[in-house]
């Protein structure tokens, strides 16, 4: 399994915690799933409103390893307190860095994202990015104390699966001792079965299950995914060829020639 | 005095930002605090003045991807 900041994980499945339609499914599709970190975020909080304690109720009973994250951020200072506020309160110094640069595809501002990750590291934060492919990029943040990196494999949400494939091969290929993890735009079991064989080290996600019709089985169906294709890397897959060639040897073959 | 309280304009006593939290029932509650986009220790709330046009955030535990 792979080790983040000196933790192994449980599992190479890591699951959002928004979007559920109950808590009762949220913490059916934990289980059946087998995930083993949540993420989680920080959120306003009128007087009165007690909300907040509830859910550190339901997430305390899920056993899992918590990830607080910045969602939403889109500057270096808002994405440093929230990561303050999220600290104290999660007691955890594990952070989902997201600096957002633009609204539509939520993608990374890259500049702000290096910046946040440095200021947060000498902090003492364990930074997990989210990210992109774009190896300078990933580079910047390793140089500023990420030993984890988070590219996405579309814009969150979207569940569009590996937009860049050949992106990902390359950064795979780029820092091949680094625990990479695919985070957002996944859709399907097979799109985080095809990140396993690309040898990404875990995946996490959250629409792709919240809003799927059976939330609990599609977390389950992923896991399964995630399983399959980290051992399917693990086999050594065959190359793939352009032209056939017979499973079946054909010495002994009946009416040769 | 006047300050803005997650996004909006509220009339305080203060004079703390521990004092502001008695203020809204939320003394014990599992909240964070932010005072004009730095953020508070909760051992530190009692020391901390508010001052009018203060921007105050306080957050607590929620859902995310």
């Amino acid at each position: 399994m792979p080790v983040f900041y000196g933790t192994e994980v449980t599992s190479r499945l890591m699951l959002g915690t928004a979007q559920y339609p109950s808590p009762a499914v949220l913490a059916d599709a934990f289980r059946r799933s087998g995930a083993g970190i949540a993420t989680v975020s920080v959120r306003r909080e009128a007087g009165g409103g007690g909300e907040g304690q509830h859910f550190w109720s339901l997430i305390e009973q899920l056993g899992v390893a918590l990830l607080p994250n910045t969602a939403g951020c889109h500057s270096v200072r808002e994405a440093v307190t929230t990561a303050q506020m999220a600290r104290e309160l999660f007691d955890t110094n594990w952070i989902k860095l997201e600096v957002i640069g633009h609204a539509d595809t939520l993608q990374p501002d890259p500049f702000g994202l290096v910046e946040a990750a440095r200021i947060l590291t000498e902090d003492g934060f364990n930074v997990f990015p989210y990210c992109t492919e774009d190896l300078v990029l990933c580079d910047r943040l390793l140089d500023a104390g990420c030993q984890v990196l988070m590219p996405w494999g579309a814009p969150i949400g979207t569940g569009l699966g590996l937009n860049n494939i050949y992106g990902l091969r390359s950064l795979r290929a780029h820092v091949p001792d680094v625990p990479l993890v695919i985070d957002a735009g996944l859709g399907l079991p097979s799109q985080a079965a095809h990140a396993m064989e690309l040898g990404f080290d875990a995946v996490l996600l959250n629409t792709a299950v919240a809003k799927a019709g059976d939330p609990a089985a599609m977390a389950e169906a992923f896991a399964g995914a995630v399983t399959a294709g980290a051992l399917a890397f693990q086999a050594d897959p065959m190359p793939p060829r352009d032209m056939a060639a017979p499973s079946t040897p054909i010495l002994g073959k009946a009416f040769l020639a | 005095m006047n300050i803005t309280l997650n996004g909006e304009t509220r009339e305080v006593a203060g004079p703390t930002l521990a004092d502001l939290l008695e203020q809204t029932g939320q003394r014990g509650a599992k909240v964070a605090t932010a005072v004009n986009e730095v953020f508070v220790p909760a051992r530190q709330r009692a020391e901390t003045r508010l001052n009018p046009g203060d921007r105050v955030e306080v957050v607590a535990p929620r859902q995310g991807g």
